[in-house]
């Protein structure tokens, strides 16, 4: 378990981590969400303390990050966004040189290095130069060295970056194998792939925690305004006469409308908007008029960040523009 | 620290830096030998080491530019920190590795003597006192070497630098001669020298009040000892700059005097250079 309270980080006059709370159960694979430059790896890079924190407090298993360093790294694994390897060794060299700084048991080491060899699949290269290898086989090299010593926790920040479409899916396919036996921690900022391996997900931008929740729960939490499209052999005037009386509707607009048929999305708050697409259809059948579509658009990951993310902007703008305000009366006053 | 030491050495050996370090080092050795030994028919070892010492000025920087400074080019220092070890194991493993490839071929050097001595009369405690002294010429510019390398990231960048330090602590004791030795430039230099310490510190710590303050308190000090008394201060920066020289340090040796306070001040110069190597990547973690 980690648990990170009231961690900051300042670089000169910018706050990169701001005031970020988590915990972090075991056994589940964690989702690390943000635009670019939103903190993500600063706060990795802290929390597995290869960066000092401006503020706060870290505890892995309880082990405080700073004050009882050997032991709380001891229990993670992280490969950070560039893999940190030593170009002109063998990886099975590169193993050994982390096995042995990781103080694994002499007797282990061998048995250690050739389980995370397999369980990443880099037998075929083991004894090739790391600066041969391809970028995903590189990236795999980097995974294994995380593996070694079987930390309870694992973090990778980005491990997709940079890798063709195929890499990718086998990296992916690889974390959610590790995801059975570890906690992991991945963080992205491509929302499809947290969408396809995560559990849970943490979204944060400008340094600063929006949401943690599961991915469910954040979609059903987030969908109180769900779309619903609609496509009906009919005029607009008449099908949003129809939709008027349907219950829990909150939107209508009318995206097309031709000879043949108009196509609008309406907004429902249902609780299950499920029930509002049965309501539309009862609706329009009374009213003998073809439905050609009815379809209830699931919130996606994305518009969940997009609209965290600019929810968190316009109240950002909104303050900035109440305090340009305040100024400007302080200065009539001062007037 | 095993694991670090291991693996730098595997490091070293791997690419040529070790191997060119060592051929370096026997070659000159080799022809010192020759010019002193062989055709001058001298047989006190100790000149020659004395000759060579200024090999250092080449061979230091090969050794000690890739240490850390790849380390941060390549994003493997991340490794490091991330690893279960401390930074000061890290610092003290890398120094030993860089140890054991200097001593390797002073091993090698160190039987010279031995073959001289199957041939003639040759005073071996002079001979070995000079190489014991060499060895911690050698680590001490090794560890201000590693320390230079702390603080870039380019290897280039840190070879360069180091050869202008050596360079500098070679000519340092001849140089002395040429400065002015009036307490009046040695104010000038002092406060010089403070205001960029101050300029460090204000630049290491972002505090305005240590930085300046500093300046402003050192400055005061000196310019009240020129008033009250400036023949203390007469002679102060030639004679602080031979102090300073590490080679000028090893001539007693070379002279039949085996200097225990040199040894000591050599080992206080690694201690030194260690400690700052392990401040600036600490430091380095610090600020990202």
């Amino acid at each position: 378990m980690i648990t990170v309270e009231h961690l900051s980080k300042r670089y000169g006059d910018v706050l990169a981590v701001d005031d970020l709370s988590f915990t972090i159960e075991d056994g589940h694979v964690y989702g690390f969400l943000g635009p670019n430059g939103a903190g993500k790896s600063t706060t990795l890079n802290i929390m597995t303390g290869c960066l000092a924190a401006t503020s706060g407090e870290i505890k892995i298993d309880g082990h405080d990050i700073y004050e009882e360093e050997r032991e709380a790294k001891k229990l993670i694994g992280y490969l950070p966004e560039i893999p940190p390897l030593y170009i002109d060794q063998t990886p099975r060299e590169y193993l050994r040189f982390v096995a042995e700084a990781k103080k694994i048991a002499k007797d282990e080491i061998e048995d250690e290095i050739e389980k995370v060899i397999e369980e990443t699949h880099i037998e075929d290269v083991a004894d090739r130069l790391i600066k041969q290898l391809s970028k995903g086989y590189r990236q795999r090299v980097g995974i294994a060295q995380a593996l070694l010593g079987n930390p309870s926790v694992i973090i990778l920040d980005e491990p997709t970056v940079g890798l063709d479409p195929m890499q990718i899916i086998e990296i992916r396919e690889l974390i959610s194998e590790l995801g059975r036996k570890h906690t992991v921690i991945l963080s992205s900022h491509i929302l499809s792939e947290i969408q396809a391996i995560c559990e849970k997900v943490l979204i944060i931008y400008k340094g600063k925690l929006v949401a943690f929740d599961d991915i469910e729960n954040l979609g059903k939490t987030m969908g109180a305004n769900n779309v619903i499209e609609i496509m009906a052999e009919t005029s607009a005037d008449k099908a949003t006469e129809i939709i008027d009386k349907v219950a829990n509707i909150t939107e209508v607009n009318v995206e097309d409308e031709n000879s043949r048929y108009t196509s609008l999305s309406v907004n429902t708050d249902a609780v299950d908007p499920l029930v509002t697409c049965r309501g539309l259809f009862s609706a329009f059948a009374s009213e003998n008029v073809v439905l050609l579509k009815l379809n209830y658009v699931q919130t996606t990951l994305e518009d969940i960040f997009i609209e965290l993310t600019t929810a968190e902007s316009e109240a950002e703008a909104a303050m900035a523009e109440a305090e340009e305000l305040d100024e400007d009366s302080d200065d009539k006053e001062e007037e | 620290m095993q694991a670090v030491l291991k693996h730098e050495l595997a490091l070293f050996y791997h690419s040529l830096t070790g191997y060119v370090f060592g051929a370096f080092l026997l070659v000159f050795t080799g022809l010192g030998a020759l010019i002193y030994n062989i055709n001058a028919s001298v047989a006190n070892f100790e000149y020659v080491l004395a000759f060579i010492q200024i090999v250092f000025i080449i061979i230091v920087p090969i050794l000690t530019m890739r240490i850390i400074a790849d380390e941060k080019r390549q994003r493997t220092d991340q490794l490091l920190y991330s690893l279960p070890i401390s930074t000061t194991d890290i610092v003290i493993g890398k120094f030993l590795a860089l140890m054991v490839v200097f001593i390797i071929p002073m091993v090698f050097i160190s039987l010279y003597p031995l073959i001289f001595a199957m041939y003639g009369q040759v005073y071996l405690p002079t001979s070995y006192g000079s190489i014991v002294a060499f060895i911690f010429l050698g680590l001490a510019l090794i560890s201000i070497g590693m320390f230079i390398s702390s603080l870039t990231e380019s290897q280039g960048m840190a070879a360069g630098i180091c050869v202008v330090a050596m360079l500098f602590n070679y000519y340092c004791e001849t140089l002395a001669d040429y400065v002015s030795a009036t307490a009046i430039s040695s104010l000038i230099s002092i406060i010089v020298l403070m205001i960029i310490i101050g300029l460090i510190i204000r630049f290491m710590t972002k505090s305005d009040i240590l930085g300046y303050g500093f300046m402003a308190i050192t400055a005061i000090i000196a310019i009240v000892v020129y008033m009250v008394k400036s023949t203390a201060l007469e002679s102060l920066l030639p004679n602080v700059m031979k102090e300073l020289s590490l080679f000028s340090r090893f001539t007693p040796f070379v002279n039949g005097i085996f200097d225990l306070t040199a040894i000591v001040y050599y080992l206080s110069v690694i201690a030194f250079f260690l400690f700052l190597t392990v401040q600036s990547l600490e430091k380095r973690r610090y600020n990202g």
